[in-house]
């Protein structure tokens, strides 16, 4: 007999796919039940993230189309009083001269409430302020009519109000034309506005035009707050010059604050997602991996016969180790590739809801998918390596 | 004539002190078909599982195919049984919910050979075992006769120096067994070795050389002609 030189043949890329695969195409069921515990655990994490970072997203984009140009002075506490200072009645027009300022505007809080009727006890205010504001605050603001008409010079003059949204909503007022009643007389509400990130004390208000708010109002004309929009080069600077315009004497009488800031810190906080969730998707993802390992270690048990079969084809140990590894591998790349589907579906269903715009980050998809190939691995080996040193005669003992 | 079994004080214990196989010489020569024939227990399966290399010895040499399996590692091993050892079962223990010829490919699986190569091959040895209509039926759309058949063509596909058959009968109705021990005739008169595994004394007897096998111990070998003390070591004998 020629002896023959021995060498274990390797098996190609494809022929690793197919018996890999060999045993979860004839186990339909099985495959589909413990790929879901790894599914439910990626699609948990995806869309804790997703979720996050949409939010994030619509955030971002918000404070893009609202700028973060725009600072805001209020009178300080008094240095030793206490009592809060007042700012100058030309307050708008000297801080619309400072270089850089392209536009400014003013409001000046009044001592009137606001109420649905007469027949509501005056101390009824509802939180909401009634406010003088300048014509131009809107345009500061960047911000929209939900309906009807902005103050000016001529409506500014006779009993008219416009209402920020969280002021229409408590006063029970659905379109412009309706009555409300300030002080002592009905104003009539000509406009309601949109939501104003940028300044929430509007969306709380009643705004009354300057020079009716004096006339009918008893509106001293001192404004209580002042908004300004510079160029964007030009914030830092407007900033440092913004309380010495209004009041060289006593600078510190002015504080000065940046309302873009705010929703800054808060778009940083929405992207830091739950931990807490994130820890459950976790676990999720553990308790799928021990599914699969479990899967594994039976199905390992029920093909003895197999594994004998191919030991005596001539595979070697390694190759039915990378076999039952690969198969391994396959039903969480499974599970995890149906987690990532999921996961992003969750996120667009809770986007499309919200009405933000759908992000799912690729650094998380690429994660996640990482997480189970590695779960895989792991959860593959030891039943990999059982079956590797099974006998293949008691394998292949009839059964 | 080229040897390709040689067998030479093969012993066989189990954990516990069950001797399995004791002292057992035989010698299969190239083109021979023989017949191991015992009743269960006395020690066939063992030798069947020695033989293919699924097992090795607690003493004694085996050489299969020229090489002497005690200085082969697992990886050579396997490769000596991709190449040169075919298996016929009992159980037939084809790969179900996959066709005929897939099932017959996976015969080659492990041979290095392309898969378009080993799929023709596959398609050769079914037309070779009469199932060349049946290429794409899966296991559970054959009968017991053609399932064996389909088991037989993947054992041989490889064209092996030795096919092994573990009571290819067994599980067959007295037809399809003798549809297969034609078979098994036929593929010996093209020239192949084939080692039938039985408990079948009527089936044996039917094989050119009978081996008996009793308590672990070859008590009769047809093909020595005559009756040589059992534990002389003899040499290679002519068919």
């Amino acid at each position: 007999m020629p002896r023959t030189k021995l060498t274990a043949a390797r098996l190609g890329p494809r022929d690793v796919l197919h018996v890999g695969s060999a045993g979860l195409r004839s186990r339909p069921v099985r495959v589909v039940l413990s790929a879901l515990g790894i599914a439910i655990g990626i699609a948990t994490m995806i869309a804790v993230v997703g979720i996050s970072a949409s939010s994030q997203a619509q955030l971002l984009r918000q404070l893009d189309a609202l700028g973060t140009n725009m600072l805001v002075a209020k009178p300080g506490e008094g240095m030793f009083t206490g009592q809060e200072v007042e700012l100058p009645k030309d307050a708008v027009g000297m801080v619309g001269r400072i270089a850089g300022v392209e536009k400014a505007a003013g409001t000046g809080d009044l001592r009137s409430s606001v109420r649905r009727s007469e027949k509501i006890p005056a101390a009824e205010t509802g939180g909401i302020a009634v406010k003088a504001a300048t014509e131009g605050l809107l345009d500061v603001l960047r911000g929209g009519l939900a309906s009807g008409t902005w103050l000016n010079a001529a409506n500014g003059r006779y009993p008219s109000v416009v209402l920020g949204h969280v002021s229409a909503e408590r006063l029970g007022i659905t379109r412009p034309g309706q009555q409300v009643w300030i002080d002592d007389r009905y104003f009539t509400v000509i406009g309601v506005l949109d939501p104003l990130p940028l300044a929430p004390e509007i969306e709380r208000s009643a705004l009354v035009g300057w020079e009716g708010a004096g006339r009918l109002l008893g509106f001293d004309g001192h404004p209580t707050t002042v908004y300004e929009r510079s160029t964007d080069a030009s914030v830092d600077e407007v900033q440092k010059l913004l309380a010495p315009t209004i009041d060289p004497r006593n600078p510190q009488n002015v504080s000065v604050g940046d309302p873009s800031s705010a929703l800054k810190a808060k778009a940083a906080t929405e992207g830091a997602f739950s931990t807490l969730l994130l820890g459950l998707g976790g676990i999720a993802l553990l308790v799928g991996g021990v599914g699969v390992a479990n899967t594994m270690i039976i199905s390992v048990l029920e093909r003895r016969h197999e594994i004998g079969l191919r030991r005596s084809l001539g595979a070697t140990r390694g190759q039915i180790r990378i076999q039952f590894v690969t198969e391994s591998l396959m039903l969480s790349g499974l599970g995890g590739l149906a987690g990532v589907a999921l996961g992003g579906a969750a996120t667009g269903v809770y986007t499309s809801t919200g009405g933000l715009p759908w992000v799912v980050p690729l650094w998380a998809v690429g994660g996640g998918f990482a997480a189970t190939l590695a779960i895989g691995t792991v959860a593959g080996l030891y039943p990999a390596v059982r079956a590797s040193r099974l006998s293949p005669t008691l394998a292949l003992a009839a059964a | 004539m080229t040897t390709v079994v040689r067998l030479r004080g093969v012993t066989k214990e189990y954990a516990g002190g069950v001797r399995a196989l004791d002292g057992v010489d035989l010698t299969v020569g190239e083109g021979e078909l023989l017949g191991i024939v015992g009743p269960s227990g006395s020690g066939k399966s063992t030798l069947l599982h020695i033989v293919g290399t699924l097992d090795r010895p607690s003493s004694g040499t085996v050489e299969i195919a020229g090489h002497d399996i005690a200085s082969l590692t697992d990886r050579r091993l396997s490769a000596l049984r991709a190449r040169r050892i075919g298996f016929v079962f009992q159980a037939f223990h084809l790969v179900p919910g996959v066709g005929a010829l897939e099932n017959v490919a996976e015969g080659l699986l492990y041979s290095g050979l392309p898969r378009s190569r080993r799929r023709r091959m596959a398609a050769e040895a079914l037309a070779r075992v009469g199932l060349a209509d049946r290429l794409r039926h899966r296991p559970h759309e054959l009968s017991g006769g053609q399932k064996q058949r389909v088991a037989i063509a993947r054992a041989v596909v490889g064209e092996p120096a030795l096919l092994l058959a573990d009571e290819p009968t067994g599980a067959l109705d007295s037809a399809s067994g003798e549809a297969v021990m034609t078979l098994l005739h036929e593929l010996h008169a093209e020239g192949a070795t084939i080692a039938v595994i039985t408990h079948d004394t009527e089936i044996a007897g039917r094989l050119p050389r009978q081996v008996r096998i009793r308590d672990g111990r070859v008590v009769e070998d047809t093909g020595r002609r005559a009756v040589e003390p059992l534990d002389s070591g003899a040499g290679e004998v002519a068919a």
